[in-house]
């Protein structure tokens, strides 16, 4: 990799006449496709195919999905959009600039609906409904208890009460999604490379959308894949987009997803809003937990959703030793980005709940905050351990995880640098969180969703299956194929170190291949990369091929060194007879055996020298009727604690100490390991301090740059000290857990609790941004101070309604600005960047004008109606504005009054604005509204003296300069 | 400046990693779509588009530049190199590339090849570049798998050893 070849699945060769594709998304968050006109799209030269909702109507079927309601979804709309950056229709083209050329001649009117943005609001009575036919935003309910928890919160001498609003984020891999679709006619397989990283229980989904059996589409991957995190998981409406273009067209179709596309559409960790309630006594024993959580899905719901909704089910008392619990769970659709699978899958939410109420448990009851963690630990002799909610924690001493952490991570000295600091009147602040660290999922712990009854009716579900397998040619070459699709978390080493090590050769002997196809490779709908799985999964199965390879091979050298098969051993490349080592064979003649002289193998066995591995643990049962569900195989343990300084002058949160304790069962790679958890960390980072996907009231989306969604820099994210402890799980050969999920569980929650403690504050929600901290230590902000007469700005909430203004004086009598105002042909001449200007009615324009801002410009078709007009004293615009970067409407009064030296012409203006501008422009917006303005006035002074013929019309649009000045391209 | 119309492709020809070539690109085609998709350098990723994330870095001239932030024609005639030119001919990793590998500074590799360019770049006009200047110029990329720490020590270690 470091070679920089290039492997990734943009990179791969494609075949001859492969066409590329450009999807045209929804601006509006809610609204009814009234018409698509693709004509001009699909004259473009170069253009091959523009399909809408309707050719995908017409060759496939919805989606299936977990909850049994009328929620269809095609991968292109069908008659409504319900999120701001959904694909409407896709254009096939020579190549991707033709493809984005044509995008935006495609003619979409829309008739815009109420949205509903906020899960509070979304579950409401009387609010708009995502999906009608459902009649309710609310789609699932489901409420549990475990032992009795109403009598514990009696009988409780303190009860704590949250609420929790976690919000919208994802690690958004640095690439993209990339998809190339193929057709063939003859056998009717769809083929398709894509960097789709699993789980396969998406592949029956897509197979039956395309109305074929799985074994007609054919899924393959790339050697490389630039990061997934789970999100590579929602490629799958892309994968049947492009394979029903594929098929239309009669040739492949690539499609390479952007960053804009990714952020808008892709995918988000469901935001939730949950309230969290701790019944304790007053030593700081916690004996029940209450859990109401409301779990925002977006506008569709995506298998394998509402996965983190239950996935942390079984385990929703952590590492606590909790015997009573209440849990409603309910599951609400708004007008956003589907959500899906993102890395923590559920835990980040989960365990922000349970640790900021274990926080307020020790203060509300007066006591030290380790001391009640502490208290609270499964103890380390109570293992196997089955939580209420039916985890089987099997093995782990927490106490002695949280001793090593304490004691060589100093907290000693932490406190005594808070003291110090705080007596200097600075702010500062120590966090603690503990968590479970779940890996490989039950396959059936989404069945939880269902009663018991339902789940007798459509059969039980659970496992984990997992493959893996080891081959041996002829000459003794060793390789590897497995099931993990892994993004570069180093699976190839660790599989290559597992089958070096029962084989006697080196690592690096070893060929490793984890690209996967359907075709070819073992799969189950299990496989794939997410939730921690591979090293109580892939890695098993790899280790149960090697020990059968391995079995094999001493069976066969037995027979050849006359010893007992139980004597043989493995090393140097060498088979030998363990107590007399010069009685020895090469290893790759004893592989050759298998190969080229299968008579003299010994009696019963078969040729070749090739095992799959197959592992699928018993312990991940179905749900019993009490609903108790073992969620996952393993349950690793984080401890971490930490010191924060907050700026009081800028509210910005600076980690000054991080200590990470983990215990992940036996450790297969250290060096790899490590990686996981500093990577994992700088995320938890992320959504602790800046990372949010951040949409206005009525659903314009506002996060599409990696300016506006901020991942965290070097800056931002410091070293953690690291420690371990090892207590090998019971459940598998190799007694690893998973490791590469546990600080984008902790971190977040340690650092609220750290800020918490700092500020004295009782709650506080993510992310932690300067702004919000700013606005704990001073109040909100005051209003901008009026310094210029344009006071454009947008509105204190995060609308990007743009509001403003302000005043000029134009040196001309007021009947003379007048009718330039009301004059087309002098109009267009003064607006920046109009082309065209018609008088269509009565005093109602329509105008084509260029616009950009930031990094995108293009062109707008405008409505502008003049009414109330009292010539040649004030008149009111209103209109709306539709193109490519999105849509706008709004109005505008403007008055006319003579004053010496001219006319003074006030203005006030309110615009609403959605689509790409929203997305990527919001910083720009304010200061660009107001310099646009006032260039209007300098050219209708100019056009009204003449003293410009030319108007600007030499120059670039202002937008276009504004672009570059700010460094983009323009 | 040369005028070039709004449809007209015209030949760009540049040095790519000590080689001469060409290829057609349109006015608004965008550096790294040409090195890509006309160039077939691989070694340049695209992460964003809008010169954030650093992905996509270059050296064009010796100065490490984003490579979606410039037109393909404005750099015609210009020296490009790219993370692939690093390797030796036999394949053999460059000494930072090794110091990233030892270090496991790199998960998935998207962001990789920008960095090194980065970190050579800016090596070779400040060698003596210390642990705060060297953490500004790292600031400049993003990588969401190994939370830089793998990273920092690859570069730190490159560049004593540069100097030493």
């Amino acid at each position: 990799m470091l070679s920089a070849s290039a492997r990734f699945t943009d990179d791969m060769p494609l075949r001859a006449g492969t066409l590329h594709a450009a999807v045209l998304r929804s601006p509006h968050a809610h609204a009814e496709i009234v018409s698509i006109d693709t004509t001009a799209a699909e004259a473009r030269e170069g253009v091959v195919a523009v399909l809408t909702g309707a050719d995908v109507k017409d060759v496939t079927t919805p989606f299936l999905i977990v909850v049994k309601e009328p929620m269809d979804q095609w991968c292109l709309a069908v008659d409504r959009v319900r999120f701001t950056g959904e694909a409407v229709a896709v254009v096939v083209a020579q190549d991707r600039y033709i493809a984005e050329d044509a995008v935006d001649d495609i003619a979409v009117v829309y008739k815009p609906l109420p949205a509903v943005i906020s899960p509070l609001d979304a579950a409401k009575d009387g609010a708009p409904l995502v999906h009608e036919a459902v009649g309710r935003n609310v789609v699932s309910v489901r409420e549990f208890t475990y032992g009795d928890p109403d009598r514990a919160f009696a009988e409780a001498d303190h009860h704590v009460d949250l609420t929790i609003d976690y919000p919208r984020n994802s690690q958004t891999p640095l690439e993209g999604y990339v998809v190339v679709a193929d057709y063939n006619r003859q056998d009717g397989v769809y083929d398709i490379l894509s960097n789709f990283q699993g789980p396969f229980t998406v592949h029956p989904v897509m197979a039956r959308a395309l109305c074929v059996p799985g074994s007609r589409l054919r899924m393959r991957t790339a050697p490389f894949s630039g990061g997934g995190f789970g999100v590579k998981q929602a490629i799958f409406p892309y994968v049947v987009m492009c394979a029903v273009a594929a098929r239309k067209v009669g040739r492949p179709v690539k499609w390479v997803e952007d960053r804009l596309e990714h952020l808008t559409a892709a995918i988000a960790a469901p935001n939730r809003v949950v309230r969290v309630e701790a019944a304790a006594t007053k030593d700081g024993r916690v004996t029940a937990l209450r859990y109401d959580q409301l779990d925002d899905y977006g506008a569709y719901l995506r298998p394998p959703m509402p996965g983190p909704l239950y996935r942390q089910h079984g385990v929703m008392t952590g590492p606590y030793d909790i015997p009573n619990m209440a849990i409603t769970n309910r599951l609400v659709m708004t007008n956003k980005t589907p959500s899906g699978m993102v890395r923590g899958f559920g835990g980040p939410q989960s365990f922000y709940a349970l640790e900021r109420v274990m926080h307020r448990v020790a203060e509300v009851a007066g006591l030290d905050r380790l001391e009640v963690i502490r208290k609270n630990l499964v103890p380390a002799d109570a293992f196997p351990y089955r939580a209420c909610g039916g985890a089987l924690l099997d093995s782990g001493n927490y106490q002695k995880a949280v001793d090593i952490a304490v004691g060589k991570g100093k907290l000693a000295a932490l406190m005594k640098r808070r003291d110090a600091a705080r007596k200097e009147g600075r702010l500062y602040g120590i966090g603690m969180a503990a968590v479970s660290d779940p890996a490989q999922s039950n396959m059936g712990y989404l069945s939880t969703i269902q009663t018991a009854e339902e789940r007798k009716k459509s059969g039980h579900k659970g496992g984990n299956i997992s493959f893996a397998t080891v081959n041996m040619e002829p000459l003794g070459a060793i390789s590897v194929t497995a099931d993990s699709i892994p993004q570069g978390q180093g699976h190839a080493t660790v599989l290559a170190q597992i089958v070096a090590d029962q084989l006697g050769v080196p690592p690096d002997r070893i060929t490793v291949n984890t690209e996967h196809d359907t075709h070819k490779d073992p799969w189950s709908i299990a496989t794939g990369n997410y939730s921690c799985r591979f090293s109580s999964a892939t890695a098993v199965a790899c280790h149960k091929a090697a020990v059968e390879i391995r079995a094999k091979l001493a069976r066969i050298a037995a027979q050849r060194l006359n010893v007992k098969a139980a004597d043989i051993d493995f090393a140097d490349g060498m088979v030998f007879a363990r107590n007399n080592p010069g009685n020895a064979l090469k290893l790759h003649r004893v592989a050759g055996v298998a190969h080229w002289q299968p008579g003299e193998l010994p009696e019963g066995m078969e040729p070749g020298m090739r095992a799959t591995g197959v592992w699928a643990p018993p312990e991940l049962e179905p749900p019993n009727d009490q609903d108790q569900i073992n969620t996952s195989l393993t349950y690793g343990f984080v401890f971490d604690f930490c010191g924060v300084e907050i700026d009081r002058d800028t509210g910005q949160v600076r980690i000054d100490k991080y200590v990470t304790m983990h215990d992940s069962g036996t450790i297969l790679n250290p060096l790899l390991k490590d990686g996981q958890t500093y990577g994992a960390f700088a995320w938890g980072v992320g959504c602790a301090l800046m990372e949010e996907f951040v949409y206005g009231p009525k659903g314009e989306f506002l996060s599409g740059t990696f300016a506006d969604y901020l991942p965290p820099t070097i800056h931002e994210v410091p070293e953690p000290e690291l420690y371990h402890l090892e207590t090998p799980t019971t459940l598998t050969p190799l007694g690893a857990k998973g490791g590469a999920e546990g600080n984008v569980m902790s971190t977040p929650v340690c650092l609220a609790n750290a800020v918490c403690d700092a500020l004295g504050l009782e709650n506080i929600n993510l992310p932690m941004t300067p702004a919000k901290i700013s606005a704990l230590i001073h109040g909100e902000e005051p209003a901008r101070p009026d310094t210029s007469t344009d006071k454009a700005g947008a509105g204190a909430d995060r609308s990007r309604a743009l509001t403003g203004q302000g005043s000029h004086t134009v040196p001309a009598a007021p009947e003379q600005v007048w009718a330039a105002l009301i004059d087309a042909d002098r109009l267009a001449a003064v607006i920046p960047g109009c082309h065209e200007l018609e008088l269509v009615g009565e005093n109602e324009y329509r105008a084509l004008v260029t616009l950009g801002v930031g990094p995108v410009s293009g062109r707008f078709k405008a409505r502008v109606k003049l009414s109330d007009m009292k010539p040649p004293d004030a008149v009111t615009l209103s209109g709306d504005l539709a193109g490519p970067l999105g849509a706008s409407s709004g109005s505008g009064r403007v008055r006319l009054t003579g004053v010496a030296g001219g006319t003074r012409v006030d203005y006030d203006y309110e615009v609403e604005i959605t689509g790409r501008v929203a997305a990527i422009g919001g910083r720009m917006l304010d200061g660009a509204a107001g310099v646009v303005i006032n260039q209007f006035f300098r050219r209708l002074t100019k056009r009204i003296h003449g003293a410009d013929k030319t108007g600007d019309a030499g120059q670039l649009p202002f937008w276009r300069r504004l672009a570059r000045k700010l460094g983009f391209g323009g | 400046m040369p005028q070039i119309g709004r449809n007209e492709r015209v030949r760009v020809s540049l040095t790519l990693d000590g080689k001469k070539v060409s290829g057609l690109a349109e006015p608004r085609m965008l550096l790294s779509d040409f090195l890509r998709q006309q160039l077939s350098a691989g070694a340049v990723h695209v992460g964003c588009e809008h010169g954030v994330c650093g992905a996509c870095t270059i050296r064009v001239d010796g100065r490490a530049v984003r490579s979606c932030l410039m037109f393909a024609v404005q750099a015609q005639g210009c020296d490009i190199e790219t993370a692939a030119g690093l390797a030796g001919e036999d394949g053999e990793l460059d000494a930072l590339q090794k110091a990233f590998r030892k270090n496991h500074a790199l998960q998935c590799g998207y962001c990789t090849p920008g960095i090194l360019m980065s970190v050579t770049s800016f090596l070779d006009s400040n060698p003596d570049a210390g642990e705060d200047e060297l953490k500004d110029m790292l600031g400049g990329h993003l990588c969401r798998c190994t939370g830089y720490v793998g990273i920092m020590r690859a570069v730190l270690e490159y560049a004593a050893a540069r100097r030493a």
